[in-house]
Order: structure tokens, then C-alpha cells, then sequence
């Protein structure tokens, strides 16, 4: 017999509803007001059609794909080392994973330019686009580590490489043929997030004096009525985006890592 | 020579040793069983022979090579693990042709060789499913199948059953055991259950704290333990506590005298030693046992009723045992309270050396 959800579950679940919606729904509706009397999509057209918006859009598109190699490259052999061979240290890896969350932007990026202080790093923009990155790379690091870690332990990643070895299979063999096709799933649930978060980022970027999303975007808010509304609009279709395309990717991928046995 | 030579093998850890003196020649196609409780070392010498721990000290010798320091992916030995450990991003015929794939085989002899595997462990329809289709017996079938596809010279088994229903489990190990011995593969099978060792295996290597405490075949080493912990371990074991009488093997259990087949070396009269008796080789009395000329009395305490059989707990005076009866119809169970003697061959007294 089908238990029904108890009245005071479709409450919250409205309440919570509502708080989210009602916000997004009076922004789209402000956004649709550009011109007088007529709801219209004129905002949207501005800011679709702005050179700048194109050129920061492409900016943090093309670093979010950079900070998400860097990133994966780093933590995925990092975390698969921690799993197989030193997992007593996983303690330590998560702690320093979640350092970048605790703090603040403006604490990193002041660090940053102070450590690399009269070095080309801070000289010349592309030194300040390498910093932007690595800080970026460090902001992801919560993200992508928490996920590979999860995806790695649910397939047992150290069982599974003693029986590739087993089987003749040297180190190449097992990350590429037996590891990353299973993690794959962690791995763009990571890069989703991190996608996100670079798009959207606007401390780091601005006090870099880099031409990014977030800057634009609040440069935006402050010379504009219905553009930013609409900008807000388009950044909340860009993270869903992101999130459905997980859902696609992790649906049509063959096979799903169980966890069987004991061990 | 032998095929699999383990010899002086130590493994310690930072604070402990967990295999001490390990010492074992294994011949080409022998089937062997690791036997003990968990954290007896036997998994631990499983790994050092698959390559995945390293002995710190004695070498390991397959078909004459020194393996000691060689890598687990250079030893040609297949393994099946506990949990199956299937890739679960292959079909299951990509994961038994994944060793003849690493070998870079022809496509041909590839599928060839997994078509048999598929034939051979009867699943030749599942080449097309992923693990996560497929029950556990299937998919350990399948994980058995992929570790001999690559035709090693030593099949490792790591608990292979543990994770099994019971039903499933004994079918599963007659199927291991026939494809072993169709394939004449050597063979080492780890395992805490004493049923499965005795039953599948050519000889029984019983470990405890690291160290080796018999190797024998499996009738040796359920009646002939050579030690307390072989006896207790491997099946069931009335241990008594006694006197010794003489030195001809008379022994006093409970003020009561019996006659042990063998005479006790190295005792003084009126010593303690002790004495194991398995329930099944004790018989009530009434019952013509030839050659039961020892006999105990008691007063029965307990009797489990477990259908073909009985068990019958009898209290001495300071001590209990346990003997085993057929269920016959005809014959009325004994009653607690109820005197009675049971009779047991001298050759049914095991003397043991505490360990």
C-alpha cells in the first residue's frame, strides 16, 4: 500500500517552492519590461547582442574548460593514490580540499597577488590570467575531489585495480580502460559544479582585473535597469543547462558501478 | 621441484607479523586450501602470491621462477576476489576477454576463447550483459571465467563464496571444483569455512596467528589433528580435561579410567593432559561397536534433536561432552537425567599438545 506524503509535506514543500519562484518569477517578469507598456524581449536582445557580453561569455567559458582540465588532472590521479595506496591520508586531503570554502576570495586573491608580488605573474595580464586560473583551479578543488573520492569508492577502485593487474593490465591500462570510464559520471558532476562557479565568479576575477562573466555582469547592474534581470535570467538557464546535461550523460552511459560483496 | 613453492615466508606489518614461517610446495594442478579464522594470515599469503603484497622475507617460486619481487601484472596468475570485483563498465564478455585484450590477441581468438569460458561456466547468453544484470553467483561464475581465460598457472580464490547464499554456495563450489580439475589448474582457495576446504580440496593448509598449524588432506587433518587448534577448528570436538594414569595410554577422565591407542610420551603419572574425542565416533551403549572397549558414564544433560541425528550432551562430574546418535524410530531419544554410557574405540582418543 502506497504511503501518501502527510499534508504538512506539501506545506513546506510549497512554502520552499515559493520562496524560490516568487524571486525568479518577478525577475523574469522585470526583465520582460524594457520597453513601455508591452512585455517584450528587448532586455534579453540588448544584452545578447552587446559585443562585451560575448566576449567575457567566451572569457570564463574558455577558463572554466581550462580550470576543469587542470583541476582533473590534478585530483583524479591524486585521489586514486590517496584510495589505493595511502588511504589513512584521505583525512588530511579533505581538510586541505575544503580550505578554498572556508576562505574568503578577496583573503585568496590578496595572498596571491602578495606572494607573486613584482613577479611576472602580476606584471602583465597574461601572469594575472595564469593567477586567475590557479585560483579558480583552487576554488574547484572541494568539488572535484569530493566527487571523484565518492565515485572511486563506490566502484572500489583498489579491488578493481588488483584484478586488471591480475590480468596482465599495467598502470595506463587500468586509470584509462578500468578507473576513468567509471568515474566519468564523478568526474562531470565535478566539472558541472566547477563550470558554475567559474561563470559566475566575480571577486577573483575582478580584483584580477580580468575581463570575466561576473564582472561584466555587475558592471551590468550598475549602469543598466532590465539588462541585469535579464543577464540573471540567461546565468539561472546556463546552470540548468549544466545540470540537465548530467542528467543526460549520466543516463546514457552503459552499466552502473555496484557495490557488491563484503569485504 | 614443486609447481608453487612458498618458502620461509614472513610478512610483518609496523606493529605486527602477520605471516610467520610460512613454508609450502604445491604441485602442478593440486587443488589447496588456506583454512582458519579471520586475521589468521591467509588472505595476507594469498596476496603475496597474486604479487599484491610483497613477503618481508622468503621467496615465492612459480614453476621455478623467483616471483617474490615481481609485479602482480608479470606473474600470469588469475584471482577471483571476495566481492567479484567485475568491471562494471564492460559486458561480460568484455570482461573475461579483458586479459587476452591486455595481451593484444587477435579479435578472432578473443571471442573464441570467451565463447568457451561462456560454455564452460554455462552462460553462454549472458555475453552481452552488464554486471549489474546478474545475480551474485552469476556474476562470481563470470569473475571465475575471467581469471582462467588468460590461462594462468595459478588460479588464487579469495573467499570466492562468502558473499552467497547458502544454497547457491554449494552449488557454485562443485561447479569451481569441476572446472579445476577439468582445466587441472593449480589451485589455492582461501576460505574460514571448514565445509568448503574439506570438501573441495586436495590438501588442507590450517593457519592460525600467521602460522601454519597442519597440512594435511582433508581425512588427515579432520581425524588426525596434530594440534588443539586443528581439532577445535575443524569440525566438532568434545575436549576433556584428564589425568594420566600410566604411561602404557591409560588415562582417568573424572575419576573414570580409559585406554588411548597410544602411550603418553613424556608425562608423569598423575599429569594433566588433555583428551579430544569427536561426538560422532562415540557411541551409546547397547550398540555392538567392535573394539569400543573404553567407556564413560554420565547423566545426559541435553539432546538436540537435528533429524537424521541427535546430539546428546552427557555431564561428568566436573566436565560435559557431546556424542552423536542416528534418529532411529524405533528406538526412544535418551531422556535428560537418564544415565548412560557411551563406548569408544583407543584409536578415538586424540592427545593433544596445547598451542
Amino acid at each position: 500500500m502506497t504511503r501518501r506524503a502527510s499534508p504538512w509535506a506539501w506545506l513546506w514543500l510549497l512554502i520552499g517552492a515559493l520562496y524560490f519562484f516568487v524571486p525568479l518569477f518577478a525577475t523574469a517578469q522585470f526583465s520582460l519590461k524594457a520597453k513601455k507598456d508591452v512585455l517584450s524581449f528587448a532586455a534579453y536582445q540588448n544584452v545578447l547582442g552587446s559585443p562585451a557580453f560575448f566576449q567575457s561569455f567566451v572569457f570564463s567559458f574558455r577558463t572554466a574548460l581550462l580550470t576543469i582540465v587542470i583541476s582533473a588532472l590534478l585530483i583524479v590521479p591524486t585521489a586514486y593514490w590517496v584510495n589505493l595506496r595511502l588511504p589513512r591520508l584521505r583525512p588530511v586531503i579533505e581538510f586541505l580540499t575544503l580550505l578554498p570554502i572556508v576562505v574568503p576570495a578577496v583573503v585568496l586573491v590578496f595572498a596571491l597577488i602578495r606572494t607573486y608580488n613584482r613577479t611576472p605573474l602580476t606584471d602583465s595580464r597574461a601572469g594575472t590570467y595564469i593567477l586567475l586560473t590557479g585560483a579558480y583551479v583552487m576554488l574547484s578543488f572541494p568539488y572535484m575531489y569530493r566527487a571523484i573520492d565518492t565515485g572511486l569508492r563506490s566502484i572500489n577502485a583498489r579491488t578493481l585495480t588488483e584484478a586488471a593487474q591480475s590480468l596482465g593490465a599495467g598502470w595506463g591500462t587500468v586509470l584509462f580502460r578500468v578507473i576513468f570510464p567509471n568515474i566519468y559520471i564523478s568526474l562531470l558532476s565535478g566539472a558541472f559544479i566547477t563550470f558554475a562557479i567559474v561563470m559566475g565568479e566575480f571577486t577573483i576575477a575582478s580584483l584580477l582585473s580580468q575581463p570575466a562573466f561576473g564582472p561584466y555582469m555587475n558592471l551590468l547592474s550598475s549602469s543598466k535597469v532590465y539588462e541585469p534581470s535579464a543577464l540573471a535570467i540567461l546565468s539561472f538557464g546556463l546552470t540548468w543547462l549544466a545540470i540537465g546535461l548530467l542528467q543526460v550523460f549520466s543516463r546514457r552511459l552503459p552499466g552502473r558501478a555496484q557495490i557488491v560483496g563484503t569485504k | 621441484m614443486a609447481f608453487l613453492d612458498l618458502s620461509n615466508i614472513r610478512k610483518s606489518f609496523a606493529q605486527s607479523t602477520a605471516v610467520e614461517n610460512f613454508n609450502l610446495e604445491v604441485e602442478r594442478g593440486e587443488f589447496i586450501s588456506f583454512l582458519g579464522p579471520s586475521g589468521c594470515g591467509k588472505t595476507t599469503t594469498l596476496r603475496m602470491v597474486a604479487g599484491f603484497e610483497t613477503p618481508t622475507s622468503g621467496t615465492i617460486k612459480i614453476n621455478g621462477v623467483d616471483v617474490t619481487n615481481m609485479p602482480p601484472n608479470q606473474r600470469q596468475v588469475g584471482m577471483v576476489f571476495q566481492s567479484y570485483a567485475l568491471f562494471p563498465n564492460m559486458t561480460v564478455a568484455g570482461n573475461i576477454g579483458f586479459g587476452l585484450k591486455v595481451k593484444r590477441q587477435s579479435e578472432s581468438a578473443i571471442k573464441a576463447r570467451v565463447d568457451e569460458m561462456l560454455k564452460i561456466i554455462h552462460m553462454s547468453e549472458f555475453g552481452g550483459r552488464y554486471p549489474y544484470q546478474m545475480s551474485g553467483g552469476q556474476q562470481q561464475r563470470v569473475a571465475l571465467a575471467r581469471a582462467l581465460a588468460i590461462q594462468p598457472q595459478v588460479l588464487l580464490l579469495d573467499e570466492p563464496l562468502s558473499a552467497l547464499d547458502a544454497k547457491i554456495r554449494i552449488s557454485l563450489r562443485n561447479e569451481i571444483r569441476a572446472i579445476q580439475r577439468q582445466l587441472g589448474i593449480t589451485t589455492i582457495y582461501v576460505t574460514h569455512d571448514q565445509e568448503e576446504a574439506l570438501s573441495l580440496s586436495d590438501r588442507v593448509v590450517v593457519m592460525s596467528n600467521g602460522r601454519i598449524e597442519q597440512i594435511g588432506t582433508p581425512f588427515e587433518v579432520y581425524n588426525f589433528p596434530t594440534t588443539r587448534f586443528v581439532a577445535s577448528f575443524v569440525g566438532t570436538l568434545n575436549v576433556l580435561s584428564a589425568d594420566v594414569a600410566d604411561a602404557s595410554g591409560k588415562i582417568r577422565i573424572d575419576g573414570q579410567d580409559i585406554q588411548a591407542a597410544k602411550s603418553v610420551a613424556n608425562t608423569v603419572t598423575g599429569s594433566s593432559i588433555t583428551v579430544a574425542l569427536r561426538p560422532e565416533v562415540l557411541s551409546l551403549n547397547g550398540h555392538n561397536t567392535p573394539g569400543a572397549i573404553n567407556h564413560l558414564t554420565g547423566t545426559v544433560d541435553d539432546v538436540m534433536f537435528l533429524g537424521p541425528t541427535m546430539r546428546v550432551r552427557v555431564r561428568l562430574k566436573d566436565q560435559s561432552f557431546q556424542f552423536d546418535e542416528f534418529n532411529n524410530p524405533q528406538v526412544p531419544p535418551p531422556q535428560p537425567g537418564q544415565q548412560v554410557t557411551v563406548s569408544f574405540p583407543p584409536e578415538a582418543c586424540l592427545l593433544l599438545a596445547d598451542t
